[in-house]
């Protein structure tokens, strides 16, 4: 470590404020423009079902692989203890509380998120977006506005179906391929797996990952330099960017909620 | 509505950091006309469109569009005088999801709730007018370069603006295209009673419909007059770029710290 380090860090820092706020702006216009005239409900269903759509596949196969790898990992590990009855319950947990919220986002950054800063890089890119705003229509009510929310609402719902999904997975390497019995694998679960404490501790994490996603998403494709090669690295910085983003959230919100 | 300039431009300076790009712009349309403006790509010209739209806003000076500053509009004063603005951007700028009848319709969807009927009645008109009725339900990429632009232009003016901006509209296209948009720039602001920016620097086209024009260099207008009156114009700045010729006093190479010789370390230290 040379001397010029904390001078260098410094620069970086100070440099980064301004981009920061800039960001920061687009964020807070783009959740509050639901109240401009330009915002469109139909434009917002429109994203939910195109950002959820996009990604569906991908959650379904991904799901199910780990919700089987699970099966055999848990297995692994409780027979040890004699206690494979619990199966099912660290299943459902590790799916609910961490991996189903994780694996949503990061797949949904790698998938939609890359799609939405493509989008709207090469929006700016052949000034669409320029044109936008010299038709009096504000891009943060047309374009951010139903991405954002969309984004937020479709994460949620994509990782419900990735937990269930994952559950139905972990069941199937469970019960007929392992032997443990279908009966105490399911009550097992019923009666340990919270709504408030489980549940609703994955969904609001899948809501802030939703957040940070389609933010990171829309800001990159924002501050695309307006050039093919310009979208091009603004993609891949979205996806490396959020998937950072959200792995760090969820050491934060795991040590808040725990 | 005295004024009779719909546009004023004065003293205007903007400057991007260190470089400066417009050094005092005086310029005015007068109501009703189309006025060129003219100069060397890199010149300035489409960041003075920008300023007169009000989305960059200049250091010094003034842009009165219709008797208003847009430098110190709000947000939504600014948007409420751009609709009665259309700009016709240098590479059409047309959504590519949304077909050739949604992109003419887009303006009048976010700012009014017509009817369906009634709406399609205006935008079949405008497409009319640039001749694409007939392909109302192409999308942008099945569209020429000249259809693209002319579906950009019925939809620049679908509002039936006071001041229509046109950013290099003859740009890449085939003679016949350029020769179409040239005469539609000038029908549809008269059809329209609108004013016209026409920033471009084909000469013979813009000379033909212009009715007046200015030609930039090095961040000033050097020279300004009808078509007639820069033809014959005595500044040699004007007719070096009104011909075309690499010799003359607009040099042809980007200033340099150093000079050439010593790029090639052929200067001598002592
Ligand atoms: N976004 C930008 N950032 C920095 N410089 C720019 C930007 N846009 C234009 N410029 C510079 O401003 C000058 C004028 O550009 P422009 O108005 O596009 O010229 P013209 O339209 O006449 O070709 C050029 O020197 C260009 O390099
Ligand atoms: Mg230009």
């Amino acid at each position: 470590m040379n001397e010029f380090f904390i001078p260098r860090l410094g620069h970086v820092v100070w440099e980064s404020v301004p981009r920061l706020g800039a960001a920061t702006r687009l964020l807070l216009g783009g959740l509050g423009a639901v109240g401009n005239r330009h915002f469109s409900f139909r434009q917002w269903l429109r994203e939910v079902y195109g950002l959820g759509v996009l990604s569906l596949a991908l959650m379904i196969v991904a799901a199910l692989f780990t919700g089987m790898v699970l099966g055999f990992q848990g297995y692994y590990a409780l027979v040890r203890f004699g206690a494979t009855s619990a199966l099912g319950t660290l299943i459902a947990l590790s799916l609910l509380r961490e991996l189903g919220p994780v694996l949503t986002a990061l797949l949904f950054a790698g998938r939609a998120g890359s799609a939405l800063t493509a989008e709207i890089g090469s929006m700016k890119a052949t000034e669409q977006l320029a044109a936008m705003e010299m038709m009096a229509v504000n891009p943060l009510a047309w374009v951010v506005a139903p991405r954002l929310w969309g984004g937020i609402f479709a994460v949620p719902i994509l990782c419900v179906i990735f937990d269930l999904v994952g559950i139905f997975g972990g069941y199937l390497v469970s019960v007929p391929v392992l032997g443990v019995d279908g009966g105490t694998f399911w009550a097992q679960m019923q009666s340990n797996v919270t709504l408030s404490g489980d549940i609703l501790n994955g969904l609001l994490k899948a809501l802030c990952f939703g957040l940070i996603v389609t933010w990171i998403a829309v800001w990159q494709g924002f501050s695309a330099k307006p050039t093919a090669e310009g979208v091009g690295a603004a993609t891949t910085r979205s996806v490396v960017m959020a998937s950072l983003a959200v792995l760090g959230l969820d050491f934060i919100l795991t040590a808040l909620l725990f | 509505m005295a004024e009779e300039n719909l546009v004023e431009i004065r003293g205007l300076h903007f400057a991007r950091g260190e470089h400066v790009v417009l050094d005092g712009i005086d310029l005015h349309v007068p109501r009703g006309a189309v006025v060129a403006v003219m100069g060397a790509s890199g010149g300035g010209k489409t960041t003075l469109l920008n300023l007169v739209a009000g989305s960059l806003q200049g250091q010094r000076g003034q842009v009165l569009v219709a008797g208003k500053d847009t430098t110190s509009l709000t947000r939504a004063e600014l948007y409420r005088l751009r609709q009665q603005m259309g700009m016709l951007f240098q590479h059409s700028a047309l959504f590519t999801d949304l077909s050739a009848f949604e992109n003419v319709a887009f303006p009048l969807r976010r700012h009014f709730r017509l009817p369906e009927s009634l709406l399609q009645k205006l935008v079949l008109m405008k497409l009319e007018a640039v001749g694409l009725r007939g392909a109302a339900q192409l999308m942008p990429a099945e569209l020429s370069g000249g259809m693209a632009r002319r579906v950009a232009l019925a939809r620049a003016v679908i509002m039936d603006p006071l001041l229509i901006l046109y950013d290099e509209p003859f740009t890449g296209l085939d003679p016949i295209s350029v020769g179409i948009i040239a005469s539609l720039i000038r029908r549809l602001n008269d059809a329209l009673g609108a004013s016209s920016i026409l920033v471009s620097h084909d000469v013979k086209e813009t000379f033909a419909i212009a009715d007046y024009g200015y030609i930039l260099g090095g961040g000033k207008v050097i020279a300004e007059g009808s078509p007639d009156a820069l033809r014959s114009s005595k500044s040699p700045m004007a007719q070096q770029f009104l011909q075309g010729s690499p010799e003359g006093p607009v040099p042809f190479h980007y200033p340099a710290a150093t000079t050439f010789a010593q790029d090639l370390g052929l200067q001598v230290n002592k």
